[in-house]
């Protein structure tokens, strides 16, 4: 048996403008580029100033799929930190923090305080350096060289100025030297450099996979938790060539987006739950006209406004009941950030195909979440199958925008190609495009045109695959989960097996086709079935039951805005394995 | 049919507005205004040596937004008031095709109205002609927000005590670079004024008195065509956009018709945009280059 592995988390805490994200990106970018895995979540609030903001960074020389489930070291930038964390602080960790303004409370065994006396140490008035002071301390907690740090923090500082770089330099030193003299370091020492990863979050990575796709159309108005995806397209949109608006509200967008499709572009736009739900109409628009368009909705708690920071998995009946009518739609939650980075291309190639509307479902978690990627993960040049796209003059007559074909798949020509000019209208039209919705109302033409549509859908549809159980056949428990929750119930899976109870994961990526009876077939051999979810009423279950009849023995449900951590889903399944409950909710330790 | 140019060089026969004409004939009430606005457009076309397939005429809902199934162009019929959103996406996907947007003053005034003010505002490279009614027809006639103050209709069966909109000055302080307004019964005048809408290079409204017959007895051919006086006759200077607001206020003995406004310093938005500097995104090779990937893996390490 190898050495045990390296896992460490840190938690970061302060008020919004204290400026958490500095400390906690120069730690995450050492320890990417020294190869070490990394997951961060970021809590917050909608607020640019106060409120209680907290970090959580957690490495390890192994892929983690979670911001896990303690912390090993505190650093407390307020006192309103010290106050709510310190009682999750246990043996061994180390509690971080400005002796001159925050004062401890009571300390569980074990547990190392580390009081900084940041302004004996800088002699500065500048508020901020104690967090670089902080930041010194805790590379020394951890074994590292100083020259790393240094490094690091010249690259950071090097576009504030020369005096602003050394002054920052001076206060890590002086924070490292004080840790050196008077705090102990961690017993586990940092692991040897190995291969530089890169760091994304979710919304980089989505974005990223959409430029891959061929994405030359982006549009969206600003909406948290999906506004990364726009910064992302703005930042590197003309090195790209792609089209990136920012459009009055999300019926503009969503509509604008259609008409950049129109014209044979590969276009798409991100929002959250309400800005989604300014958008249903021109879904329905989309699959009426039959114009291919990607639109990805990052959830947040709702519903309303809901809590625009915080996550949650609600809106899986708002995408599956998007728009009105009758329509076909591909529906997709992707299970972390690189599969979502994956995931566009392929959804972008169907929806071509099947020239209808994609919805992505992600989340707060993913998109907002910063992770480590190894670069050769990522398949830049993934395939592009435009699927039956008409770009080249004709002089032939007689074209049928909507020909009824055996597959259901009409051509589809574009504005600016001669010899096929017609008219994509949202009324409902004959195979020429014509309207059959006004002047003539025609019902065998209008059942036709209906089941074209679905046809054509179905025959695309055919490529998605079934999920697949993984991890042992015979488990004793499997656990259902859909988009995000996978690497949440992967950790738990192996924490489970350390309390003897093996368990497997079905996890669901597709919504839309969702094969319901080949998951049913699938879950018939199993042992007990429990459905994890990160919402109230159990929308998956309910829309699995639909889907196939199947109904779990057990639940995990989670709707108080933060994301499971791996304990919350191993004790739910302890519970129920007991015989306790049916439907267990975790309490949530963190208060953030 | 094509000809043949002394270079050899086959050039397409030009057009006329008759080649215009689209696969069905319009469903419009006998009488209705709209008929003059679709021939307008028609000839418009065939004036400027335009080819259907360059053009892409976009439209909402509403009796006027049937108006792309009646004329030879591509076309799209989209929802509700979402015609100049829908025309923005498509013109800077593929700025080489002229796209011209159609619909009524509910559409686009009312319903689309946040659109209106925005389109404007980015100067677009639009030509948009609305077909103003003051009422809404395909409804059965509820008030519009052209409706006058007082107007009685199924809705308002007391009388609206509602001010309306003024599309002219309204496109004016939103940043349209080219404002006219016609009327249905002047073909001739209309005709010029789309001309000037689809070569100028920007956001130009074409305001158009279309008369309902069937749900406005309050404006109809009657009450428009004593009333309208051309601009041009009087020697309007269209770079003064104060005068111009004060002529399209008038609504009385006296009302206005012609190109209130046009500017020309302004740069249309698909010219500001550096993206384009190659050619529309919708025909740029999709795929990412050896080079392009390299940079983004570069900036996320």
């Amino acid at each position: 048996m190898g050495p045990a592995k390296y896992d460490l988390a840190i938690g970061i805490g302060g008020e919004a403008g204290q400026g958490i994200a500095t400390p906690g990106d120069i730690l995450a970018r050492i320890f990417v580029r020294r190869g070490l895995h990394l997951n961060t979540y970021n809590a917050y609030q909608s607020i640019i100033r106060g409120g209680h903001i907290f970090l959580t960074v957690r490495i390890s020389d192994e892929p983690i799929y979670t911001h896990g489930d303690q912390l090993d070291l505190l650093l407390c930038l307020n006192q309103d930190t010290m106050n709510r964390h310190l009682n999750l602080m246990g043996d061994g960790s180390r509690v971080v923090f400005n002796a001159d303004s925050i004062t401890p409370g009571e300390v569980n065994p074990g547990a190392h305080l580390c009081p900084i006396p940041v302004a004996e140490l800088t002699q500065s008035r500048n508020r901020l350096v104690q967090n670089t002071v902080a930041v010194g301390v805790v590379a020394s907690l951890m074994g590292l060289d100083f020259q790393v740090l240094e490094d690091s923090l010249r690259l950071r500082f090097q576009r504030q100025g020369e005096a602003i770089m050394t002054e920052n330099v001076n206060v890590a030193r002086a924070g490292f030297d004080y840790a050196q003299d008077n705090f102990e370091p961690f017993a586990e020492s940092l692991p040897e450099p190995a291969k530089p990863l890169g760091v994304w979050a979710g919304n980089d990575a989505i974005a990223m996979g959409a430029a891959a796709a061929g994405v030359k159309f982006y549009a969206a108005y600003p909406m948290s938790p999906s506004s990364g995806i726009l910064h992302w397209m703005a930042l590197n949109a003309r090195q790209l060539g792609i089209m990136v608006r920012q459009v009055e509200d999300e019926i503009g967008v969503a509509n604008m987006v259609i008409g950049a499709a129109a014209t044979g572009t590969r276009a798409m736009c991100g929002t959250s739950g309400g800005g989604f739900a300014l958008m249903t109409e021109a879904v329905g628009s989309a699959g009426m006209m039959e114009i291919p368009a990607v639109f990805v909705n990052v959830q947040r708690a709702g519903p309303s406004t809901g809590v625009p920071t915080k996550t949650e998995q609600g809106d899986l009946w708002q995408a599956l009941g998007a728009s009105q009518g009758d329509f076909e739609r591909f529906v997709v939650a992707p299970k972390d950030a690189l599969d979502a980075y994956n995931t566009i291309p392929e959804l972008f190639n169907l929806v071509d195909e099947g020239q209808c509307p994609g919805i992505v479902i992600s989340d707060l978690l993913i998109s907002e979440g910063r992770f480590s990627f190894d670069p050769d993960d990522v398949d830049m040049h993934p395939p592009i199958d435009r699927g039956q796209l008409i770009t080249e003059h004709s002089a032939a007559n007689g074209y049928q925008r909507y020909l009824d074909t055996e597959t259901g798949i009409s051509p589809r020509a574009v504005p600016g190609t001669e010899g096929y000019v017609h008219v994509a209208a949202t009324d409902e039209h004959d195979e020429d495009g014509v309207l059959i919705s006004d002047e003539f109302t025609h019902p065998h033409k209008r059942r036709q045109m209906v089941e074209k549509r679905a046809r054509k859908f179905l025959h695309v549809a055919k490529a998605v695959a079934p999920p697949q159980l993984e991890g042992p056949a015979d488990a004793d428990v499997t656990l259902i989960g859909w988009g995000s929750t996978y690497g949440v119930i992967k950790e738990a899976i192996e924490q489970l097996a350390d309390k003897g109870v093996t368990a497997n994961q079905l996890p669901v990526k597709w919504l839309i086709p969702l094969n319901g009876d080949a998951i049913a077939e699938t879950l018939s051999g199993t042992k007990r079935t429990i459905i994890v979810e990160n919402n109230y009423s159990g929308q998956f279950a309910r829309y699995l039951r639909s889907e196939s009849g199947f109904a779990a023995d057990g639940h995990i449900r989670k709707y108080d805005g933060e994301p499971f951590m791996p304990h919350h889903i191993v004790n739910g399944v302890m519970e129920q394995l007991a015989d306790k409950t049916e439907i267990y909710v975790p309490y949530q330790e963190v208060i953030v | 049919m094509t000809t043949t140019t002394a270079a050899g060089q086959q050039t397409p026969a030009p057009l006329t507005a008759r080649d215009f004409k689209g696969k069905v004939d319009p469903d419009w009430c006998p009488g209705c205004g709209d008929f003059g606005v679709l021939n307008s457009l028609q000839r418009s076309c065939a004036e400027l040596g335009l080819r259907p397939h360059e053009i892409l005429v976009v439209s909402g809902i509403g009796c006027s937004s049937n108006l792309p199934g009646y004329i030879n162009a591509y076309g799209m019929h989209t929802l509700h008031g979402r015609a100049l959103a829908v025309a923005t996406g498509a013109k800077m996907a593929n700025h080489r095709l002229h796209v011209i947007a159609t619909g009524g003053d509910g559409d686009g005034y009312g319903i689309g109205g946040n659109h209106f003010t925005h389109t404007a505002r980015r100067n677009v490279d639009l030509t948009y002609v609305v077909m103003n009614n003051q009422i809404y027809g395909l409804t059965t006639g509820q008030i519009s927000p052209t409706s006058r103050d007082g107007m009685k209709t199924k809705s308002t069966p007391f009388g609206s005590v509602e001010m309306p909109i003024n599309p002219i000055t309204s496109a004016i302080m939103n940043g349209a670079t080219y404002v006219a307004r016609g009327y249905s019964g002047d073909i001739r005048h209309l005709t010029e004024l789309i001309k000037g809408g689809i070569q100028h290079r920007g956001f130009a409204l074409i305001d158009v008195f279309s008369p309902c017959v069937t749900f406005n007895h309050d404006n109809g051919h009657p009450f428009f065509k004593d009333r309208v006086t051309k601009l041009e006759d009087e020697g309007h200077d269209p770079t003064d956009w104060k005068t111009a607001c004060e002529k399209a206020m008038l609504w009385g003995d006296t009302i206005y018709t012609g190109l209130f406004l046009q500017v020309g310093s302004q740069e249309s938005l698909d010219a500001r945009e550096p993206v384009l500097d190659d050619g529309p995104v919708a025909r740029s090779p999709l795929g990412l280059t050896e080079e392009q990937a390299q940079g983004i893996i570069r900036r996320m390490m």
